[in-house]
């Protein structure tokens, strides 16, 4: 039973818990999975998040940056002001729970659509995308020194390692080939600063409260790399869910993005985010290919992830819309 | 030939029956899943009852473009090889409008409500 594994860790970092209840699991594949709990506490619960890979799968798959990665990151970004969930503990192995860490539960709103529908988050909709510039800003701006080891990928790396990604899936598209030539062409090379990348910074990833951001989540994919690819990533339309006249996930335009970044400190180069945009596109248009590799031939064969593998031709209408816009 | 109701009839018929008579009767991640799977239903017969017609039209522009005959999967896999390797691009004529067809007849049957999609239909292109 999970609960009494997690009690018998948290007596040890939590003075004064006298239980852990509630523990249900949120998300999780073989490999990872997301649980919540509350710790009973004198003072009152507190509201808790596991992240962890379970016993026996310790090895993270190569893109991702790790678990204890994940939870230094995090904290990193807590004590800088970023907005993030405080890490409480990180897992040692005679604890029996894996490898992963515990952070506090952060309460708000992840759902992309209710946060771009709801009536409850109508006022803080249009001051989001440039709160999202302030946040990458900061984000972007932590001290590399302090990092921890972090894989680090430039444009033309990038470039290469999805080519390698999309031809391994042997599914020939027309509309990809002519992205990649494209990303080919107008490779900016290695930027002129090198930071801190979140990787998946976009809605679906923020848990927003009435007043705003209130957390970045899944840091898994952080790297070290080009500022500005966070900033084409949150701008992919597919991360506007049907608010395709708002880039910035279907907050607000970005110019507004740029605004809340550059009021920050910091500087945007606007033809390094078409890039990466461009280079998002393609990249989601990949992984739902390799979502439909994975419900063929994977031990997941589930209808969810069938049907991600047809959203592959969102990818190729957006790409589109971007390469060769048809006239207005 | 076959017998009737056709596969597009017996598709659309699980997928009232779903609709219709289990949806009431679950909820939480049960209804979620039963959601995605009438999505299913609906995407084979959008796919069932249009796809002939795009396939062939999709080989009418392919064999024009390239100047050679096969089946569309052989001949989509030889665009993208011409593309690859910077044999036919943009500046070709034709290529722009083949792939915009061939794209929004995908849509029609991935996602139809898709908005990107929804704003180039209401376009005269």
């Amino acid at each position: 039973m999970i609960e009494a594994e997690l009690f018998r860790s948290v007596q040890r970092w939590c003075s004064g818990a006298t239980g852990v209840t509630g523990a249900a699991k949120l998300s999780g594949g073989a490999s990872q999975e997301t649980w919540r709990f509350d710790i009973t506490h004198p003072d009152g619960p507190i509201g808790a998040i596991l992240r962890r890979s379970p016993k026996g799968y310790g090895a993270a798959p190569t893109r991702a940056a790790g678990l204890a990665a994940e939870a230094q990151l995090m904290q990193l970004a807590y004590e800088a002001g970023v907005p993030s969930p405080r890490v409480m503990h990180v897992l040692t192995p005679d604890e029996d729970l894996g490898t992963g860490f515990i952070m506090q539960r952060v309460e708000g709103e992840t759902i992309a659509r209710k946060i771009l529908r709801d009536e409850e988050f109508a006022a803080v909709r249009p001051k989001l995308a440039r709160q999202i510039g302030d946040v990458l800003a900061g984000l972007h701006g932590l001290p590399l020194d302090k990092l921890p080891e972090l894989r680090s990928r430039n444009a033309t790396q990038e470039i290469s390692e999805f080519e390698r990604d999309y031809r391994s899936l042997n599914w020939p598209k027309p509309v990809f080939e002519l992205a990649l030539r494209w990303l080919r062409d107008h490779d900016p090379g290695p930027s002129a600063e090198t930071t801190l990348v979140h990787g998946d910074f976009r809605n679906g990833n923020l848990i927003i409260g009435a007043e705003g951001v209130r957390a970045v989540l899944d840091w898994e994919l952080a790297h070290l790399g080009d500022p500005m690819e966070d900033l084409g990533w949150v701008c992919v339309n597919s991360w506007r869910f049907g608010e395709i006249d708002k880039p910035v996930g279907g907050f607000g335009s970005r110019e507004e993005l740029f605004a809340g970044y550059e009021a920050a400190g910091r500087s945007v180069d606007p033809l390094r985010v078409k890039f990466w945009e461009v280079m998002g596109t393609l990249r989601w248009g990949i992984m739902c290919g390799g979502m439909m590799q994975r419900f063929r031939e994977g031990p997941d064969h589930s209808m969810e992830r069938a049907m991600i593998g047809r959203r592959a031709s969102e990818t190729e209408i957006d790409l589109l819309r971007l390469l060769a816009p048809r006239g207005s | 030939m076959q017998d009737e109701p056709t596969p597009v009839e017996l598709t659309k018929s699980v997928a009232d029956f779903l609709r219709n008579d289990i949806a009431p009767l679950v909820s939480g991640h049960q209804a979620f899943k039963l959601r995605v799977a009438v999505n299913i239903l609906e995407l084979v017969t959008r796919q069932l009852t249009q796809e002939e017609g795009s396939d062939a039209a999709e080989v009418e522009r392919l064999r024009v473009l390239l100047g050679m005959d096969g089946s569309v999967t052989e001949l989509n896999a030889a665009l993208a090889e011409r593309i690859a390797k910077g044999e036919v691009d943009l500046a070709t004529p034709g290529l722009a409008e083949h792939l915009w067809a061939t794209t929004m007849d995908k849509l029609a049957v991935d996602q139809p409500n898709y908005a990107s999609y929804k704003r180039e239909l209401g376009r005269n292109s």
